[in-house]
């Protein structure tokens, strides 16, 4: 195999891997209305990056733990009532994003790649990285399989499906820690800055086909993949940045999708 | 009816505060099996509260709750709205709240009226629809227990006799207990065995004829024009000696059940 042909294969081994995730945990994403939420995390998993290169430990898992951390954060302090909801991810997510850029910032002769940590670096994913993005992949697609039913009940109504006995507080929260696992992994695909849209804009454009919230979600991972396949082959033609790209791609199946659910 | 059976669920002494604001106080409800129970009261009285906290997902400060071990409830929520874009068929609603094999929720979408509705995407249904099955999703837990909270919001006045007669129906077919929650007395009288009339405590209670000509109900409810606590329109007020007249300037007749 030649050199090229290999960092094409390991990119789109990567971007599948973080797409078919991506399809059912952004739909619920999307039912839920976290999109900024799950941007939130994303944002502060540049902190997670600067107390990895701090500690001198492997990034991936300390930007999972710093997003874990993060979300938990956010369930505790949205139990308070004095700021509304979206007030208090704005704070957390700037504030983040902020402290991840100063820390970064003060670290002394560091020489980082910025640019591709908040938009991605697709192409330079090592074997390391693909291991990382399927392990944790198959260990949310298993933690989804097993919380979907009460995960599912609980976002059509919460109390009658607390009322019927389903596990709705651990799902809930089983659920934000797949999220933060989720980013922790696709970091290096799309991006801090792009991540959301991985997860928000294939559910979108799989709505207007999907009967049921299963076949929605098969179909959002499906969306996920030509838009990985597609950005990566424009990349790769129009020597365009890969993580923009892959997102402009999903972008435009998403609207191709919208003449298609006006026409029915 | 029923006096002599044990109850199914019961509240001692419920008081709770939300906001600052004393919205239950003192209250004491119970429900049979086989006994129909109305809860009435103006908006804000109290009674979703008075539901969640007997349904257990809020703790009273004061007070008891106690069911009976083992007892299975089927609830029916005042309202639910599906998110657009999340795409749900009435079959994949229902098998949310449990597993049933598919003749028997035929069976019960049947009972409910609303038998080709199984491949219909929820967020097409009419009002009166949507809580039809809301309905079969209580049914299919097989209950001993209803609670329904505003069983025909957004249901035109035909429709509210139809569904308070098939909610009599089905009490005579499980003889399950039911407690509903009703802002409308009149309708529901032929249906239901006792009113609780709720205004943050508990007002007057008893058979709905007894309660209809209560001068406690009368307060909350009657014609009186100084007493602005109740807004919901009426198309009819009550006299003392229970019949039902209609307003001046309104000409719906009389929904008066048959």
């Amino acid at each position: 195999m030649t050199g090229l042909d290999d960092f094409m294969l390991r990119a789109l081994l990567a971007g599948i891997g973080v797409a078919l995730v991506a399809g059912p945990l952004g739909s619920f994403v999307v039912w839920r209305r976290m999109a900024y939420f799950g941007d939130t995390l994303a944002h502060s998993a540049l902190l997670g990056v600067a107390l990895g290169l701090l500690l001198q430990a492997s990034i991936t898992p300390v930007v999972a733990a710093v997003c874990v951390a993060l979300a938990l954060l956010l369930v505790a302090l949205q139990r308070q009532r004095r700021l509304a909801g979206d007030t208090l991810l704005g704070i957390l997510s700037h504030g983040s994003l902020a402290l991840g850029l100063v820390v970064l910032a003060l670290m002394e002769g560091l020489r980082l790649d910025l640019l591709g940590y908040l938009f991605g670096d697709i192409l330079s994913v090592t074997r390391t990285d693909i291991a990382w993005i399927y392990l944790a992949g198959l260990l949310v697609s298993a933690g989804l399989v097993l919380m979907w039913q009460p995960l599912l009940a609980d976002t059509v109504h919460q109390e009658l499906a607390q009322v019927e006995g389903a596990a709705v507080g651990p799902a809930r929260l089983g659920f934000m820690l797949l999220l933060a696992l989720f980013i922790a992994i696709s970091m290096k695909v799309v991006g801090i800055l792009l991540i959301t849209a991985l997860l928000i804009i294939p559910a979108a454009s799989a709505r207007y086909f999907a009967r049921t919230p299963e076949q929605m979600a098969l179909l959002a991972s499906l969306m996920g993949c030509l838009a990985v396949g597609g950005g990566l082959s424009a990349s790769l033609q129009w020597d365009l940045p890969a993580g923009p790209a892959v997102v402009l791609v999903a972008v435009l199946l998403f609207s191709l999708s919208l003449a298609w659910g006006r026409r029915e | 009816m029923d006096e002599h059976t044990k109850p199914l669920a019961e509240m001692r002494g419920v008081q709770l505060t939300l906001g600052g604001r004393r919205v239950l106080e003192q209250v004491d409800i119970s429900v049979c099996g086989g006994e129909i129970v109305t809860l009435v009261g103006p908006n804000g009285a109290g009674k979703s509260t008075l539901v969640r906290v007997l349904l257990g997902l809020m703790e009273p400060e004061q007070g008891s709750v106690w069911l009976r071990p083992g007892l299975r409830i089927g609830y029916m929520p005042q309202r639910l709205s599906v998110d657009p874009v999340l795409p749900l068929t009435v079959r994949r609603f229902l098998a949310l709240g449990g597993k049933s094999s598919g003749s028997r929720v035929n069976e019960v979408l049947q009972e409910v009226g609303a038998g080709g509705l199984l491949h219909a995407p929820v967020r097409s249904l009419s009002g009166g629809e949507l809580q039809r099955v809301l309905l079969a999703r209580a049914l299919l837990r097989d209950p001993q227990l209803l609670i329904l909270d505003e069983p025909v919001q957004g249901v035109d006045v035909a429709g509210q006799t139809d569904l308070y007669r098939l909610i009599g129906r089905i009490r005579d077919r499980l003889h399950c207990g039911i407690l509903m929650v009703s802002h409308d007395l009149h309708l529901v009288m032929a249906t239901t065995d006792r009113v609780v009339c709720l205004n943050r405590h508990v007002c007057c209670s008893g058979p709905p004829e007894d309660v209809s000509g209560d001068p406690a109900y009368l307060a909350l409810f009657g014609s009186s024009p100084g007493l602005a606590v109740y807004t919901h329109h009426h198309d009819h007020h009550h006299h003392l000696d229970e019949r039902i007249a209609p307003l001046e300037g309104r000409g719906e007749g009389d929904d008066r059940p048959g």
